[in-house]
């Protein structure tokens, strides 16, 4: 049952052991608070949360103090090497080409997919066939960001600039249309990671348009009414009216947006593996950690990772308490 | 009309108002042709992607490699070969792949969904010392991200003897799921009016029977969104995949399409057939339940 399942009748026992496994658990749990019921509700308390508490602590608190812990040690985790890690991420030319990627992406991609998605929602808004418009752009927002970067290797696809060969890939084909020449673009450092970018903001406008149209839609009608009554023209009303009243939405989209762009893994992963120079921590954090065998140094990045999104969360709470207040 | 100055002090009657907003709506109406036209724009650009990679799964091997997906309309060739070869057993196998990614996503869903509800209600109707400190923690715990745990996790999995098989990934999405899963279900339960968990207690029901009678019924939408969004989560995963479930006996379908993408970059028939086997799930889901789908979306969007 703990054991590496192989054959496919193997695999679906297993999972409905598991399943079993679990439910008998809650079974248990429930049966001994039925025992205790009436008594007080601590007991049945600290039996409903006893799981949750148990796998939070062991799979996710200590694993993150223990990360921090092995942050100041060597590859091989054997000696204590202080800030070492941390030097190198912040001195080693390698390491800078990491964080200024990573840089680009958290500055670029949550004002282009935010901008995007608010563009389409005022657009769509109120018009014929709305839904099944926005569900275009939403429907990137399901599949996985691995399917998403095959989807976009193939727009960006490469074929040497020579007699009888056509290109097919769609973005050289259209340079070629205007009368250009093919370009390697997943190569060309830094356009590739641009062009990375891109797919995320590809991935991400959708959940921007999906959030703002909701917050358009449940501005009051009678303040559009009287904006429309001032004389106010389409930009006003955006700028003095839309604009002011999605505030809070606007803000919880972009920082949304700005944590999921800091951790992108998939993409750099599946569309360069990193190399061309558009590496970025989380694809870092991982070819250190799982590749090449530097543990410490991985899980210095990961810590890295942790405190720059420590920032954006802070913003985030405090322009939702401002707007509550 | 004539007479009227643009000066005059006399107060808009209502026929008038209705006059103005006729014309503030003809205004916008003029504008409209324009805003048609980048909506259909945008449109087309976020389709041509998927839709220039759908068209290319279904040409033939040569085709694909030798001209562009838009000469398709030209020169249609149609051929199935391709989701032939991805499914074609000792080759990409994606059926073996596609068992796991089942395999791995249904007690990612089932086990979290059922301690987390556990642990909403205790929250939501229990008093005991130190709730509020507790909940904040949990809550809390979604801003970490899931790389500051694996590297320790992967050494307690191996400790644990369980590297390598699929329990590294139940346990792994369990875990990352409940602080998201508690904090959702605590905020549908405390809306459940008082008096009717109050009604079921003086009827002489304990926790357990007003959790099964009076709460679950009432909680199925959150269980659903909730649902929704931890399956396409773990579904489309790849790095808590590519981190515990290297091996091809247990990694999901994101995995060896990856590598796929790494090791074989040019091999375009597989690789949009095998994508499209991929995508078919999630956007199944989408289509059904779209309504549940975006609430589960938008409400664990910051998670990971």
């Amino acid at each position: 049952m703990f054991t590496t399942a192989s054959t496919t009748s193997d695999k679906i026992l297993q999972m409905f052991a598991a399943i079993l496994l679990f439910a008998a658990a809650v079974g248990v749990i429930l049966f001994a608070a039925s025992r205790v019921a009436g008594k007080r509700d601590r007991a049945v308390a600290a039996l409903y949360l006893l799981p949750t508490v148990l796998m939070l602590g062991v799979g996710l608190l200590y694993p993150g103090v223990r990360t921090v812990y092995q942050s100041f040690f060597d590859a091989s985790l054997s000696n204590f090497i202080g800030l070492d890690n941390y030097t190198k991420i912040f001195t080693d030319a390698e390491q800078l080409t990491v964080l200024r990627n990573t840089a680009f992406w958290v500055l670029v991609t949550p004002f282009a997919a935010t901008g995007i998605g608010l563009l389409y929602a005022i657009l769509v808004d109120k018009a014929r066939l709305e839904s099944f418009a926005k569900a275009l752009i939403f429907l990137p927002m399901s599949i996985s960001f691995v399917a998403a970067s095959v989807i976009w290797k193939f727009m960006y696809e490469y074929r040497p600039d020579q007699r009888n060969v056509q290109q097919i890939g769609l973005v050289n084909q259209v340079i070629v249309w205007l009368g250009g020449e093919p370009v390697q673009l997943l190569i060309e450092s830094p356009l590739n990671t641009f062009l990375l970018i891109v797919v995320m903001i590809w991935i991400q406008a959708g959940f921007a348009m999906t959030v703002l149209a909701a917050a358009i839609k449940a501005i009051p009608d009678d303040i559009i009414e009287a904006a429309r009554l001032d004389g106010v023209g389409p930009w006003g009303m955006f700028r003095f009216v839309t604009l002011p009243a999605i505030r809070p939405a606007v803000v919880v989209v972009m920082t949304t947006i700005a944590i999921g762009t800091l951790k992108v893994f998939d993409i750099v992963q599946t569309m360069t593996g990193g190399r061309f120079d558009t590496n970025v921590i989380a694809n870092e954090f991982y070819s250190q950690s799982f590749r090449s065998n530097d543990k410490g140094l991985g899980s210095a990045l990961a810590v890295v990772l942790f405190v720059l999104v420590i920032p954006i969360v802070v913003y985030n709470i405090r322009q939702l308490r401002r707007s509550e207040a | 009309m004539t007479t009227a100055a643009p000066l005059t002090t006399t107060p808009v009657s209502k026929s008038e108002t209705k006059k103005l907003s006729a014309a503030a709506s003809a205004k916008n109406k003029l504008t409209s042709p324009w805003a048609s036209l980048a909506a259909v724009v945008l449109a087309v650009l976020w389709t041509i992607p998927t839709f220039g990679l759908l068209i290319s799964s279904f040409r033939p091997e040569m085709a694909i490699k030798r001209t562009g997906w838009w000469t398709f309309f030209s020169d249609p060739e149609v051929t199935l070969d391709n989701y032939r070869a991805v499914f074609d057993d000792g080759g990409i196998n994606l059926a073996d792949f596609f068992l796991n990614s089942l395999v791995i996503t249904i007690p990612s869903v089932v086990i979290p969904l059922c301690l987390a509800s556990l642990a909403a209600y205790a929250f939501a109707w229990m008093n005991f010392p130190g709730k509020n400190i507790l909940f904040i923690a949990i809550f809390a715990l979604q801003i970490v991200p899931l790389q500051v745990t694996l590297v320790p996790l992967l050494q307690l999995y191996v400790k644990a003897g369980l590297n390598n098989t699929f329990w590294t990934l139940w346990l792994s999405h369990s875990t990352f799921a409940l602080p998201l899963a508690i904090y959702l279900l605590h905020n549908f339960i405390k809306e459940v009016p008082s008096s009717l968990i109050e009604a079921a207690r003086i009827d002489g029901a304990g926790h357990v029977s007003i959790f099964f009678k009076v709460l679950l019924p009432l909680l199925t939408p959150a269980l659903a969104a909730f649902g929704i969004f931890q399956f396409l989560w773990v579904w489309n995963d790849l790095l808590v995949s590519l981190t515990f479930a290297g091996s091809p006996e247990i990694s999901p379908m994101t995995v060896q399409l990856s590598n796929l993408s790494g090791t074989r970059g040019t091999a375009w028939h597989l690789l949009s057939a095998g994508a499209f086997v991929s995508i078919v799930v999630p956007v199944t889901v989408f289509l059904l339940l779209q309504r549940y789908f975006v609430r589960g979306l938008l409400a664990g969007s910051v998670k990971g």
